[in-house]
């Protein structure tokens, strides 16, 4: 749906509502965590910018001209069949059943602990990678190409 | 009660397609991006089932951290949007034929 739908602002909403979904299924897979993170970070941080910026453009139908060519379009659905047979088709090779886990799998302080305990040098890193981000933002919005 | 790890797999597998299917028929830069977003959500499933396979916890933190690199690129990305949309009036990728070669 998110694809199909004409209008962006219901693509943003079937996004969201694809990522509420995912993250029951994080769930089930316990990681709570990255369930919880996954409903704060993406659906109320990521989606709502993503909203924002489409309010702000204020794109209109007409703006976007005709559809794709039809031989794209074709092009593009052979090509994704394709690929989903391929990955459905090795996935299907590996025949493994999800055992049960501890306790305390995935939960905060576990994660928490791999978080700043073997894995710190990457977590610092994505701060860096925040700031850049945030710099690089900024500039792209305020300056103006001739 | 167990689930097989191939449905999480073959769902991750064909969210990944949706997303790659928006990349290429759709024309709205944002909404070529949030099929983007859709590839790196079906990337973190099929993490997180292999680290409930695996009983490994690293796959939580690599699905952190590629949640973090999602919200600086869609950061990034979005004022992208906002500075062609300033020059050029239109997020139609199509219209976009500066670097053409």
């Amino acid at each position: 749906m998110v694809i199909t739908v004409r209008n962006p602002v219901g693509s943003v909403l079937y996004l969201i509502l694809s990522l509420l979904a995912q993250s029951v299924l994080y769930v089930q897979l316990g990681g709570l965590f990255v369930a919880a993170f996954l409903v704060l970070v993406y659906g109320g941080a990521i989606l709502v910018l993503f909203l924002f910026v489409i309010m702000l453009l204020n794109i209109r139908h007409s703006d976007m001209g005709p559809d794709n060519a039809p031989m794209i379009k074709s092009f593009a659905w052979i090509f994704g069949i394709v690929l989903l047979a391929e990955t459905v088709w090795v996935a299907m090779s590996a025949k493994a059943r999800l055992s049960l886990v501890a306790e305390d799998f995935g939960s905060v302080p576990e994660v928490a602990r791999l978080l700043y305990g073997k894995f710190v040098f990457p977590f610092e890193l994505t701060s860096i990678l925040l700031l850049a981000a945030i710099i690089g933002a900024v500039i792209m919005a305020k300056r103006t190409l001739s | 009660m167990t689930v097989p790890l191939d449905y999480y797999i073959i769902l991750s597998a064909f969210l990944f397609v949706v997303g790659v299917i928006g990349v290429v028929i759709s024309r709205n830069l944002i909404v070529m991006f949030m099929s983007v977003e859709i590839m790196l959500n079906a990337a973190n499933l099929a993490m997180m089932a292999f680290s409930r396979y695996l009983k490994n916890m690293d796959g939580h933190v690599f699905v952190f951290l590629v949640m973090a690199v999602a919200a600086a690129e869609a950061a990034v990305g979005l004022a992208i949007i906002i500075a062609v949309f300033k020059n050029r009036e239109t997020v139609n990728a199509d219209a976009l034929n500066l670097m053409k070669w």
